[in-house]
């Protein structure tokens, strides 16, 4: 009878699969996983304590460190909490300028997963391909705001910068272009049958399961639920624009892999439409107090990341700093699942699962 | 190559030591250089795929000395070794990975009078030889005392054994058609028609187990990056390191070279192109095998190691036998 | 080092001052809170809403006053118009009737503290439950046929240095609404049972909540301080915690 040992292994802190700071204990008998627990808290910034001393203006850098691969969107969710617990309007031209903004960023975000995904299963071209349109969005949003990853975009109760001339033009030209390129990936990559063995039924799980670990975003509609927040319960100038919510069957990698992939195509119909109806002329900040005060009460809002449900939870006692800032961090409440869908799978797919959930180290930890 | 064969006869002398060094110099030499811009042209291949540059500072616009940089800085690197490794063996492994990897480029013919040893079982000492590389990477992935460096190396041995087997149960097909072990018949044999036009399902099985043997994607599960970080080589660093990488393109020099012998007729011209000299028809084949290589590396994603196991052995080796009786009656009945 | 221990207390003379400011203003907080019920004070806050709104427009008026002057008129104008605008009831009230009818129903009349609709979050029926009947409103919320609120979006804790507070929002998918289950914890020991029985996805934001308020919660599978390690010494978000690095 030969005596066989479990082995303890760190995947993680330091690991190029992790994507970040995020480390996993594993018990491994040969290559099968036995038993995974992950840990986190090694990128913990506090930024919600931070926020307790900062006035609401100040925190909206912070935002765009929690979630960096789509800082746009965490600007918003800050600036829409504050703006809904002072029933501030926001300019037309600021909500469209907002909505194109979230919506490269939302793209750029996938093209990152996208890249880093196929990079973890073992292919390295398409990861290239990824970036060089990422680079080109990223470009965008740099001429809109003057910085490349952390924005500090979104104001309460507007934007900072208008478009500069001809911004929008560049926009709607940029359109057909990714539609190619869309294209271009599913060539690449998605009919490609190591690929499909590899993602296949991988990290399956079903919607009562979904639903049960609080899962949001495309790790939710890989089940077939259509739970998007945009449609469900629209916020900004969501209502205006017709798409819909792509949505899986199996609840599997392959399955998710294919959601964020349509959700670039959607994203891109909601661009199309923002781009025709954006408005000529108009303010991009509305009428807001020098100083930010909002009134004593709470507020929760909650909107779509590219990651899942990203939500704010400001408690105001009326002064100039909230008294309790939270972000319901969407990667945070999706990481949970982990050590479940980890339970008796082989190293590889440990990868290819971790990938699939698509985390961002710097939200998890808040 | 008489003369060689003479002089491998003979009995040992110093003299005869210091020809051989004399010989073999050369041969090193152009195989050094081979790996040297084998790297530079996988980089610039891969890179022009990628839509990057690849190197193109060192050495010009082109990046030539790159490698040469490198080489260099892995040599003069500090040679670290990890406490709780296993000295001697941590110091054996990257000499028996490297060692067998020359030792099979004696066997193979360039061109009919560039070869070395023409002795009759030159295919079986290949195949025989290359097997022992596996030894090294387990070697190393034990003796590293790193548990990614083990499991690289148990999947590097489980890989190995499982995809030498239709390796060369698929060139059976090969040696039963050309009727002989001894390479530079098999290329003779094929004056007219490559082998990969009459074998060519052997051809298919044996390019897949040598991507399988050379470690590549979308077989590079022991070094596999981001599962096991570099696998069996994770805790080596400075020449050691140098030493798995050389051997790992010395293999793709000879697996390559091997390929064009066996399926694509070696020196021997398309017909009527017989004034191009026979090295540089060699090297044209050569080129795009290793080409080929580069190319998949660059498209194909990895394979599980499951899948792995149940591809070898329920799909090529299965193959590779049917092609074998296949072979044996096309041989029965048309040659 | 010595510079370093004198800043010391300086600042926990800081901090104890702060809190100091703070209470006071707290205890208002929950004057109010009882009197919720009637829907009167969440009409004030939603005033207070809008008046914020106006004096903007005064500012840009008068652009050439000085900064002070503008803030003045703000208070005045706020506590002038309250008494004339009545507001319209919430159009998420009946809801919110609806709930508390539910679980007064099978829990009984002293099982909700408070119920109230949370005008400034987008009229957000809110609910809180005394912290013996917490685990089963919870309960009843999800699994109750008209409520099905089977969706957890968040879980976090809140210093009210006067109490503890959990807040929790739940969603429901299939009827498309949300609530908001408030409850409050005695904050010298503060225990509540965990949701992680019902909520899976509990897990991580209690541990969050214990981790770094302190709040410890029953039967919850694997309770550990998860973003700071087990060694950290006091829980960051709460009010009195003192800081580690003076200079932060």
């Amino acid at each position: 009878m030969i005596r066989t040992e479990e082995m303890l292994l760190n995947v993680g802190p330091q690991h190029p699969s992790t994507h970040g700071v995020f480390r996993l204990v594993v018990k491994v008998d040969g290559e099968i996983i036995k038993e995974a627990t992950p840990v986190i808290g090694y990128l913990h910034r506090g930024t919600e304590k931070l926020a307790e001393d900062l006035q609401y203006t100040q925190i909206i850098p912070y935002t765009d460190r929690m979630d960096y691969l789509s800082a746009m969107t965490n600007n918003y969710v800050i600036c829409h909490a504050v703006e809904t617990l002072m029933d501030l309007e926001v300019p037309e031209r600021a909500e469209y300028l907002r909505v194109i903004a979230m919506e490269l960023g939302r793209i750029a975000s996938h093209l990152v997963w996208y890249g880093t995904y196929l990079m973890d299963i073992g292919t390295t071209s398409p990861f290239l391909y990824a970036f060089r349109e990422r680079e080109m969005i990223i470009n965008l949003l740099n001429e809109l705001c003057g910085a490349r990853l952390t924005f500090n975009y979104m104001r309460i109760g507007g934007v900072k910068w208008d478009a500069p001339d001809g911004w929008i033009d560049k926009v709607r030209d940029f359109i057909p272009y990714m539609r190619e390129q869309v294209k271009g990936y599913h060539e690449l990559v998605t009919g490609n049958e190591i690929f499909l063995n590899r993602v296949k039924g991988v990290g399956q799980y079903t919607q009562e399961e979904a639903i049960q670990y609080s899962l949001s975003g495309a790790n939710l509609r890989c089940t077939g639920i259509p739970y998007d927040l945009r449609k469900e319960q629209p916020y900004s100038i969501y209502d205006r624009f017709d798409f819909h919510v792509p949505v899986g069957e199996t609840g599997d990698a392959w399955s998710r892999y294919l959601c964020r992939m349509s959700e670039m195509e959607e994203s891109l119909k909601i661009l199309e439409q923002a781009v025709d109806q954006f408005p000529e002329g108009g303010k991009t900040m509305g009428k807001v107090p020098r100083i930010i005060k909002p009134p004593k009460g709470e507020v929760y809002v909650r909107i779509e990341s590219p990651r899942g449900e990203i939500g704010c939870y400001i408690a105001s006692d009326g002064k100039k700093t909230p008294y309790r800032l939270k972000f319901r961090r969407p990667s945070f409440y999706n990481l949970q699942i982990l050590p479940k869908l980890l339970e008796g799978e082989n190293m590889a797919n440990l990868i290819a699962i971790l990938g699939g959930v698509d985390i961002v180290l710097g939200e998890v930890d808040g | 190559m008489k003369w060689m064969n003479e002089l491998l006869a003979s009995e040992p002398a110093s003299s005869n030591l210091f020809t051989f060094i004399l010989i073999t110099m050369p041969l090193l030499s152009i195989v050094l250089g081979f790996v040297t811009y084998a790297i530079l042209a996988e980089r610039k291949v891969l890179g022009y795929m990628q839509l990057r540059y690849g190197p193109n500072r060192t050495g010009g616009r082109f990046g030539l000395l790159q490698t040469v940089a490198d080489v260099l800085k892995l040599l003069i690197k500090e040679d670290t070794r990890p406490k709780q490794a296993d000295r001697a063996l941590f110091w054996l492994a990257p000499v028996i990975a490297f060692v067998p990897s020359f030792m099979v480029l004696a066997a193979i013919p360039f061109t009919e009078s560039i070869l070395f040893a023409d002795f009759g079982v030159g295919l079986l000492y290949f195949i025989a030889i290359s097997g022992i590389s596996t030894l090294g990477m387990l070697t190393a992935g034990w003796a590293s005392n790193n548990k990614y460096a083990l499991m690289g190396g148990m999947r590097s041995a489980a890989q190995m054994i499982s995809y030498e087997i239709p390796l060369l149960m698929s060139l059976i097909g090969v040696v039963l058609f050309a009727g002989s072990l001894n390479l530079v018949e098999i290329v003779e044999q094929q004056q007219y028609v490559p082998y990969i036009l009459l074998q060519p399902i052997g051809f298919i099985i044996f390019f897949i187990s040598a991507t399988a043997e050379l470690n590549r994607i979308p077989f590079d599960l022991p070094e596999a990056e981001s599962e096991l970080i570099a696998g069996y080589h994770v805790e080596y660093s400075g020449f050691r390191f140098a030493f798995f990488m050389l051997s790992e393109y010395v293999y793709l020099f000879a697996m390559s070279a091997l390929i064009t012998v066996l399926f694509l007729g070696g020196w021997n011209p398309i017909p009527g192109l017989g004034f191009i000299p026979d090295f540089i028809w060699f090297g044209i084949k050569f080129s795009i095998v290793v080409y080929v290589f580069m190319w998949i590396r660059a498209t194909w994603p990895r394979l599980r190691a499951d899948q792995l196991m149940e591809f070898g052995w329920k799909i090529l080796l299965p193959a590779a036998m049917a092609n074998i009786f296949l072979s044996a009656i096309l041989k029965e009945l048309f040659f | 080092m010595t510079e370093e221990n004198e800043n010391k207390p300086q600042q926990n003379e800081d901090i104890s001052s702060k809190s100091e400011e703070a209470k006071p203003k707290e205890h208002e907080n929950q004057k109010q809170a009882p009197t919720n019920q009637e829907d009167a004070p969440t009409a004030e806050s939603d005033e207070i809403n809008q008046s914020s709104d106006r004096p903007p427009k005064a500012d840009s008026s008068e652009t050439t006053s000085k900064s002070e002057k503008p803030k003045r008129p703000r208070k005045k104008r706020t506590k002038k118009d309250q008494p004339p605008e009545k507001q319209e009831p919430s159009p998420n009230q009946p809801l919110l009737d609806h709930y508390v009818k539910m679980i007064k129903n099978s829990l009984g009349d002293d099982s909700i503290e408070e119920a109230f609709v949370n005008r400034s979050s987008k009229e957000l029926p809110t609910i809180t439950a005394t912290p013996k009947s917490y685990f089963s409103i919870a309960k009843l919320l999800r699994d109750h046929e008209e409520l099905q609120f089977q969706f957890l979006s968040d879980l976090h804790g809140i210093d009210y240095e006067s109490h503890m507070e959990i807040y929790v929002y739940l969603y429901s998918m299939t009827k498309k609404q949300s609530v908001a289950l408030k409850v409050k914890l005695d904050r010298d020991n503060p225990v509540i049972p965990s949701l992680v029985p019902l909520w899976k996805g509990a897990n991580w934001p209690e541990n969050e909540a214990y981790d770094l308020l302190g709040i410890t919660f029953e039967d919850h599978p694997d309770l550990k301080r998860i973003m700071l390690g087990e060694d950290w010494e006091g829980y960051p978000l709460r009010k009195d915690y003192e800081p580690y690095d003076v200079e932060v």
